[in-house]
């Protein structure tokens, strides 16, 4: 059977990560599930351990990007065949998962499946117009570079087979966006397959949303940096780690 | 003697002291030393040998000395925190590189340290201080 570790990058969400990794186990009971504790200040750590996730605690701050690759770089050292990403603050549905890991497999097999929230009709997400704009440029953008149709490209639930978590233990960027947009960049022009899947977002359980119009048009022109950069930026060959543990 | 003449010396007098003291107390690498040596060097060469910056500006076609030099100090100014820029992205990456493992390497610790291994079902959260021997 496939060994999976669920990745949950957590920065203050004390309010909702017990629940949302009590609902990994239960949805999928086969899974290891990884908390990693962005260097928050409150108890995110402890109460993400005693719903019996193991919790790796970064010193400080290093935003999505930063956790991810400690994730993915825990599994790549594991021996783990799968990886998957999942938001602490409980928008996304575990229970969606099987599918999303289901998708590495078989004639059709991506190496990096997202699950995205516009792809399906009875979604209830909703953004401004300009926020809006941005998002559909950079999935024109992916869908053209990767040979699919891909919606939802800034989603933050998505899995990865072996071959991907390899890639992303070496270079997952900490930049703005680098977690979504650019690792799918680096996926892709590294010859990886990415596909996604129709899965429905819920609102958060806790927290606030970092949404406003004001701020979509600096998102967008952000946005646009940020796909810019990781469309010419200069990436190392994928090696992959010698002396794991 | 002239007021450039005392500008110059003065400035480059004061970069080398304080390089020369930097270095003797290890507060500098050796190559921002030798970068910051030169910049003291050519003001030193410049306020002492006014021949030498009009020739420069004579040979390139600069109209009016000065500013070659303020072009040239703009320029190497420009370059030096470009190089910090870079200096600073590499350090950054490396820190993140670094927090990372260590995070990595806590978690392998208590975790080992842990009776229950690799899964804590139930976890007292006074094993969470620091405790060193």
């Amino acid at each position: 059977m496939r060994r999976v570790l669920v990745i949950i990058p957590a920065w203050n969400e004390q309010g909702s990560v017990a629940e949302t990794v009590h609902e990994v186990r239960r949805t999928n009971p086969g899974v290891d599930v990884l908390v990693v504790d962005d260097g928050s200040t409150d108890a995110t750590a402890e109460r993400a351990l005693s719903a019996g996730a193991m919790v790796c605690s970064l010193p400080f701050n290093l935003g999505v990007g930063g956790a991810m690759r400690a994730g993915f770089r825990y599994a790549l050292r594991h021996g783990y065949d799968a990886a998957a990403q999942i938001d602490a603050d409980g928008q996304h549905d575990p229970s969606f998962l099987p599918g999303l890991l289901a998708g590495l497999d078989g004639p059709d097999a991506a190496d990096v499946v997202i699950g995205a929230r516009f792809a399906s009709a009875e979604d209830t997400y909703q953004a401004s117009r300009i926020r809006r704009l941005a998002m559909a440029v950079l999935a024109r953008t992916l869908s053209s570079m990767a040979g699919t149709r891909l919606t939802d490209v800034t989603s933050g639930f998505r899995v990865a087979n072996a071959k991907a978590l390899a890639l992303f233990a070496a270079h997952y960027p900490a930049e703005y966006l680098g977690d979504t947009v650019e690792s799918l960049v680096i996926a892709v022009r590294s010859g990886l397959v990415v596909r996604q899947q129709s899965t429905q977002m819920r609102p958060r359980q806790a927290g606030v949303a970092s949404q406003s119009s004001a701020r979509a048009a600096v998102y967008l022109a952000r946005a646009v940096v940020a796909l810019s950069l990781a469309l010419v930026r200069k990436w190392p060959e994928a090696t992959i780690e010698e002396g794991s543990v | 003697m002239s007021a450039d003449v005392i500008l110059g010396t003065l400035g480059s007098a004061v970069i080398l002291l304080v390089l020369f003291e930097m270095l003797r107390r290890q507060r500098l690498r050796e190559k921002y030393a030798v970068l910051w040596f030169f910049v003291a060097l050519s003001a030193l060469v410049v306020a002492f040998v006014p021949g030498a910056l009009t020739g420069i500006a004579d040979l390139i076609g600069v109209e009016v000395p000065a500013n070659l030099l303020f072009f040239a100090a703009s320029m190497v100014l420009m370059l030096m925190s470009l190089q910090h820029s870079h200096e600073l992205s590499r350090l950054e990456d490396r820190s993140r590189t670094l927090a990372e493992e260590v995070a990595l390497l806590r978690m392998e610790v208590e975790s080992a340290q842990r009776p229950s291994g690799r899964h804590p079902d139930a976890v007292d959260p006074a094993d969470d201080d620091p405790r060193d021997d």
